[in-house]
């Protein structure tokens, strides 16, 4: 009598342990190096979902499990990491990066193996035209360039800018590239194109050179680390003009290199903790009870997003399957998230309205929003 | 001419960095004919004995900016005669290539060791001294790189003094000169060697904190490509060679600065490598080396 009760808990047991199989998601970041604040910002947006989630029940009955591998924002170790999570541990989709040249290195990868791919914050175009496994939850620069060349247009009133163009960055490359276009097309000069290499340090050189050419302004599409730094040397050669980027310069840690210097430049971005939207407010109350009290940026939004959006598509679809859930993004319609509506199109890209943040007395603040 | 000028203050400024460390290079090769790959990291943790440091003094003082300076340059001295103590004193005989793979072994151990102690995130560096710019009509000179290019040539000039004018800086080209015959005559080579190390390494303390205070984000794999162009500015002067290594170091900077300022930026490092290539072909021994035979 005993050994048919045994039996029975013991598959009991068996179906259990197999319905609350996780379901693997990979998430790839530069958690260290010199973007990290990139990196920890989407790993702890994505923290916050996963908790919110797997509170809830998780998806389709079974945990959600996301596996974080570090790229340390070297360029080659992205494909390294990536190959592991998807040979080793299996995921059913890989979420990353902030930069667009360490997603262009993974992209392929996920192409490759059918697994859907969602990136955080990279913008280049290039990203999603890897294939049709490859999506993105942010806006892309053929957007984010033409506002910045508006923007020196209309409201810097600046007819002769200088550019500042990480030649290394895919990111700023492209970006420079779409600002320059739309910014000569009507009727603006760029006055001096100079460059740099990721990693560089001193900006002296290329900015004396461009204080010769008498630009009113200069765009300075870089990461946070390198715009602070140009706009403390800038100062201190007695450049005074506005400078201005991309959503490149979204860090907490760029007001901290940066300091005073930083006073009259303008930057393009993906959200604001600003933002009255109940959703915004929603969640930036969220992120602050979860991590200390710190405000979340753009790439916090983004990375939340990215796994709502991804686990929002398994529970339409019902599976996890590769070519399954892909069919499932790529039809995500109007979901509403921390960095608003996302709606992913044809080529696989989300439209999102772009926020120009200004620093004035050393601190963010909201100069306007620019609708797509 | 006002760009001209502009650039060429740039340049002097990131060259006399260079030189700083460039010196402790050419010194360790000096006494011991080897290239000490370790000294870039030592550079680094000066930078970060000075963040560390910086927090505690008052901001934007002369006085605490010393304070500052002095003590990277002490902590930088003490942890360059450890690593010569420990890693290099007991392959003391053995073949250069041993010795330079140690070399290796220990840069790497202070970039790995620095993560680990003190992340891997960029760090800012506190502003230690005042700074103000001051304008010439369209020149302006900021009061770091002042600094820096006035730091740098006292430290040349003291250690140019100690070289030429104390005991311990004769016994040192004495040791350079013939280590058997230095020790002949009653010089204590370890003590020379110890020495040069904590020499050489305090300049490179010193050239991470002035790096620092103009490049305000620090972290532990700084050293890396300033020491290697501190490595090409101390062959460039004739490795072994002091004022060779000053000059090597300016020169560099210079040459950096100007090719970054024109349109062919991108390709500053292969111009100043290539310029390494030149005067190497015509000069094998660098700018201010002598020609000296190996004796087998």
């Amino acid at each position: 009598m005993k050994t048919p009760a045994l039996l029975l808990a013991l598959v009991t047991l068996a179906t259990a342990a197999h319905a609350a199989d996780p379901i693997k998601v990979g998430e790839f970041a530069c958690l260290t190096g010199k973007d990290a604040t990139f990196g920890q910002s989407q790993h702890k947006g994505i923290l916050l979902a996963l908790e919110e989630i797997n509170a809830a029940g998780g998806v389709l009955g079974r945990p959600v499990e996301v596996i974080s591998e570090d790229n340390q924002s070297k360029s080659g170790e992205s494909a390294t990491v990536a190959k592991k999570l998807l040979s080793r541990d299996k995921v059913v989709a890989i979420l990353g990066e902030v930069t667009s040249g360490r997603s262009l290195e993974v992209a392929p990868l996920a192409q490759g193996a059918k697994i859907p791919m969602i990136a955080t914050g990279a913008t280049n175009a290039k990203v999603t035209q890897t294939g049709n496994y490859v999506f993105r939850v942010c806006f892309i620069d053929d957007f984010q360039g033409v506002v910045m060349a508006k923007f020196a247009n209309e409201d810097l009133k600046a007819k002769k800018v200088a550019t500042l163009v990480s030649v290394s960055s895919a990111y700023s490359v492209g970006l420079a590239k779409v600002f320059k276009e739309t910014f000569v097309a009507a009727g603006g000069t760029v006055v001096a194109e100079q460059k740099f290499n990721e990693g560089d340090k001193d900006f002296r050189a290329q900015l004396t050179a461009i204080k010769a050419s008498g630009a009113e302004a200069i765009f300075v599409p870089g990461y946070y680390q390198e715009a602070a730094l140009v706009a403390r040397q800038a100062r201190s050669l007695g450049l005074t003009m506005p400078l201005f980027g991309g959503d490149g310069w979204e860090s907490e840690q760029l007001l901290k290199i940066g300091g005073d210097a930083l006073n009259g430049t303008f930057y393009s971005t993906h959200f604001t903790p600003e933002n009255k939207d109940p959703a915004v407010v929603e969640f930036v109350k969220k992120f602050k009870a979860r991590w200390g009290n710190e405000t979340p940026d753009a790439y916090a939004a983004l990375g939340y997003d990215a796994l709502k959006v991804l686990a929002d598509a398994i529970k339409r679809v019902g599976g996890t399957e590769g070519p399954k859930l892909r069919d499932a993004l790529a039809a995500t319609k109007d979901f509403s998230g921390a960095s608003g509506v996302t709606t992913l199109d044809k080529n696989r890209n989300a439209s999102k309205p772009a926020t120009i943040i200004t620093v004035k007395d050393g601190k963010l603040s909201f100069f306007k929003a620019v609708a797509p | 001419m006002s760009e001209f000028l502009q650039q060429l203050l740039n340049g002097l400024s990131l060259g006399a960095i260079y030189a700083l460390i460039a010196l402790g290079y050419t010194m360790v090769y000096g006494v011991l004919r080897f290239i000490n790959f370790a000294h870039s990291d030592v550079f680094m943790v000066g930078a970060f004995i000075g963040y560390y440091i910086g927090q505690h003094v008052p901001q934007d003082t002369v006085g605490g900016g010393l304070i500052v300076l002095l003590a990277g340059m002490l902590g930088c001295a003490l942890l360059g005669m450890l690593i010569e103590r420990f890693a290099y004193r007991p392959l003391r005989g053995a073949a250069t290539l041993n010795v330079l793979i140690t070399a290796i072994g220990v840069s790497l151990l202070l970039e790995y060791s620095g993560q680990v102690f003190f992340g891997a995130t960029p760090r800012t560096f506190p502003s230690v001294f005042p700074s103000t710019n001051f304008a010439f009509g369209d020149l302006v000179i900021s009061s770091n790189q002042v600094v820096v290019i006035v730091v740098a040539t006292l430290l040349m000039v003291a250690l140019e003094f100690i070289v030429h004018r104390t005991k311990i800086g004769t016994a040192m080209r004495a040791v350079s000169l013939n280590p058997k015959a230095a020790q002949l005559v009653g010089v204590n080579n370890d003590v020379v060697i110890s020495f040069t190390f904590g020499l050489g390494s305090a300049l490179a303390g010193a050239g991470g904190i002035l790096y620092a205070m103009n490049y305000p984000s620090i972290d532990p794999l700084m050293g890396v490509m300033p020491g290697l162009k501190a490595f090409v500015a101390a062959v460039l002067g004739g490795i072994g060679n002091i004022p060779g290594a000053a000059l090597g170091g300016l020169l560099l900077g210079t040459v950096e600065t100007f090719v970054n300022g024109s349109q062919w930026s991108t390709y500053k490092d292969a111009i100043a490598f290539a310029i390494l290539i030149i005067i190497l072909l015509f000069r094998p021994a660098g700018l201010l080396g002598k020609v000296s035979i190996e004796k087998v």
